[in-house]
């Protein structure tokens, strides 16, 4: 045990010697999390929504089919009650919820005016800002056309409302994405990096020979990250709370719990990477393109993922930060608990558990 | 020199696949002696030693390292020696200090005694005030001794040496050997593979590998005198003279 002390001792040492990797550190999550503050704008498709029509008369009838029948939105449910929104939108399928007020027709009709709610789960606001804007102008479009057939104009009002995220704060959606990215690619990375480092020095010949155990060496090497990484998931948070006023409405200590999951997913995927990679380049070549740019593309963090073609989001299902935003976002914006992200973390788990196999089968192999 | 045999190798055969990297190896090696490992590159000299250092399992044949069974005591046999690479294996951005405590503590040495050595080491190597520099601030020549220095600071039984010269000038190597001859007179077993050919008169006794297997064992003047050779060189060039298969095959 003191022989292991000492090693994950040493591994602090190289950490705080290295400007660069320390830079890396705790310079990136904040530079991270600043420049992606700026919203991106996606064309959306297949949103499923939700309809609760009290009238159920002529026109919200042609209304509702026009805006299925539009291609963008696909009708998950017809609601006979409103009382659980926030239970429709916690379940995750749900983006969007349109309710009819009663007699919709009649009030057109002796009013010339009516009103139509829209609520949308804003924890991605970027999206649902634009599901909100395509509906409007599908409705408006419908006034459009029928008020040219009639002599006397009638006005359909949408009242829109943001589910979770009112203000619309882009940066409620790369809060939870830059911290999956950060806690890769300093997981990843660095270990996968600093593993190589190692074999390219020769010192790990050195410490093969040693009495000390391949674990020990493998799990010394993590220990440091694991430490940093975790400090780094406080920082964002911090930051995300009181500089983006990002709230945690969920249990902080499932949130911690989840990160701490992802943290070590992420490291064995870079202890996996090492027993590949034969240099510091190569790894970091590996991580950069393996790592970076999937977790930036395919998981959700800018783009939806709705939105992809069918072989990417086929590939974004493999894509461990994917899950991670989505528990993440459930966590901090919806505040659901863990029966509702059970899934995700298995998933989390279940992959953490191939790549640390992985790793064992590569690492006997490498030392016959 | 007494002739306790301190590494036993019968019959060793070392396979991956098809290729055989270790044909049928025997010898032995004697307690505080030198034992010069020769042979070109892809001789079988890295495996031999992988095996030895308890790195790699044989795939069939007897061998015992200082006492212990490469196939089943491999944590003993790693207790009781040491290792250096050509590579020299220090950390670059530690002092030295530090990589003697980190490299003396894996060996699980007590706080008290590594600053000791550390001290008894320091004013040997006249380096006294250098104890807090970084290593990579330290010549080449340095480096090359402080690596050996802490290889043998738990002191091991045996010291396995990996073409430890490599890229040093001249008058560091002889420097070093001086090293060398000291350690082997505090009775610690010197295995040491090199291909600079001059270096193999130091040794006590050389074994030439070819192909996988040992061609020649004995003495430098032994080997001399059987192959009616000059030096050593010429020793060797007459053995390896056969085709070599893959010449550079690390």
């Amino acid at each position: 045990m003191k022989q292991f002390i000492g090693f994950v001792k040493k591994e602090f040492l190289h950490i705080f010697r290295d400007m660069r990797t320390m830079l890396v550190l705790f310079g990136l999550p904040i530079a991270q999390l600043l420049i992606f503050g700026f919203v991106v704008t996606n064309e959306i498709r297949n949103i499923k929504i939700a309809i609760y029509d009290r009238s159920k008369d002529d026109i919200t009838i042609k209304i509702s089919n026009k805006i299925i029948s539009s291609g963008y939105f696909l009708l998950h449910e017809n609601l006979t009650n409103i009382n659980d929104i926030e239970n429709i939108f916690q379940q995750g399928d749900v983006k969007e919820i349109i309710v009819f007020g009663p007699d919709f027709a009649k009030k057109l009709e002796k009013e010339r005016t009516a009103n139509i709610q829209l609520l949308a789960d804003a924890s991605d606001a970027n999206t649902a800002n634009l599901i909100v804007n395509y509906t409007m102008a599908i409705i408006s479009d419908y006034m459009k056309k029928e008020n040219q057939l009639t002599e006397t104009p009638f006005q359909i009002v949408p009242e829109a409302r943001m589910y979770f995220n009112e203000e619309m704060r882009s940066v409620y959606m790369f809060v939870p994405g830059t911290m999956a990215l950060i806690l890769m690619l300093v997981s990843a990375l660095m270990t996968s990096v600093s593993i190589a480092r190692e074999k390219e020095l020769g010192t790990m010949e050195v410490l093969l020979v040693s009495p000390l155990k391949p674990a020990q060496i493998i799990i010394g090497k993590v220990i440091p990250y694991v430490v940093l990484s975790f400090i780094n998931a406080v920082i964002i948070i911090v930051l995300g709370y009181y500089v983006f006023n990002m709230p945690v409405k969920g249990s902080l200590t499932l949130l911690l719990a989840e990160s701490l999951l992802f943290i070590s997913l992420a490291l064995s995927l870079g202890i996996f990477i090492s027993t590949i990679a034969k240099s510091q380049q190569v790894a970091m070549f590996i991580s950069m393109f393996a790592l970076m740019m999937p977790t930036i593309l395919l998981s959700g963090f800018i783009f939806p993922i709705e939105n992809m073609p069918v072989i990417l989001q086929w590939l974004s299902h493999i894509m461990p930060p994917k899950y991670f935003i989505i528990i993440v976002k459930n966590i901090m914006l919806k505040g659901v608990g863990f029966s509702y992200v059970w899934k995700e973390t298995l998933i989390l788990i279940g992959m953490m558990m191939v790549f640390i196999a992985l790793s064992i089968k590569k690492f006997k192999i490498r030392l016959d | 020199m007494n002739k306790t045999p301190i590494i036993q190798v019968k019959n060793l055969v070392k396979k991956f696949g098809n290729f055989i990297a270790n044909d049928n190896l025997t010898f032995d090696v004697y307690k505080g002696e030198i034992f010069g490992f020769l042979g070109a590159n892809g001789a079988g000299k890295t495996t031999a030693i992988r095996i030895l250092s308890g790195l790699s399992a044989p795939t069939s044949g007897k061998v015992k390292v200082a006492g212990y069974d490469v196939y089943r005591q491999t944590e003993q046999i790693k207790k009781n020696i040491g290792y250096m690479s050509q590579k020299f294996s220090l950390y670059e951005d530690l002092t030295i200090r530090e990589n003697i405590r980190f490299y003396a503590g894996i060996y699980g040495l007590s706080r008290k005694v590594i600053n000791e050595r550390t001290d008894e080491l320091l004013s040997k190597l006249n380096i006294t005030n250098l104890g807090d520099k970084l290593i990579s601030s330290l010549p080449l020549g340095w480096k090359q001794k402080l690596a050996f220095s802490i290889a043998i600071f738990h002191k091991p039984e045996i010291v396995f040496l990996d073409e430890p010269t490599g890229g040093v000038d001249p008058i560091t190597r002889r420097q070093f050997w001086d090293m060398i001859y000291d350690a082997a007179n505090e009775s610690i077993t010197i295995f040491v593979t090199t291909h600079y050919m001059d270096e193999a008169e130091y040794c006590d006794r050389v074994s030439i590998m070819v192909d996988g297997r040992i061609e020649a064992l004995d003495s430098p003047e032994g080997l001399k005198n059987t192959y009616k050779a000059k030096n050593i060189d010429e020793v060797f060039l007459k053995l390896a003279r056969t085709p070599i298969g893959e010449v550079g095959r690390g």
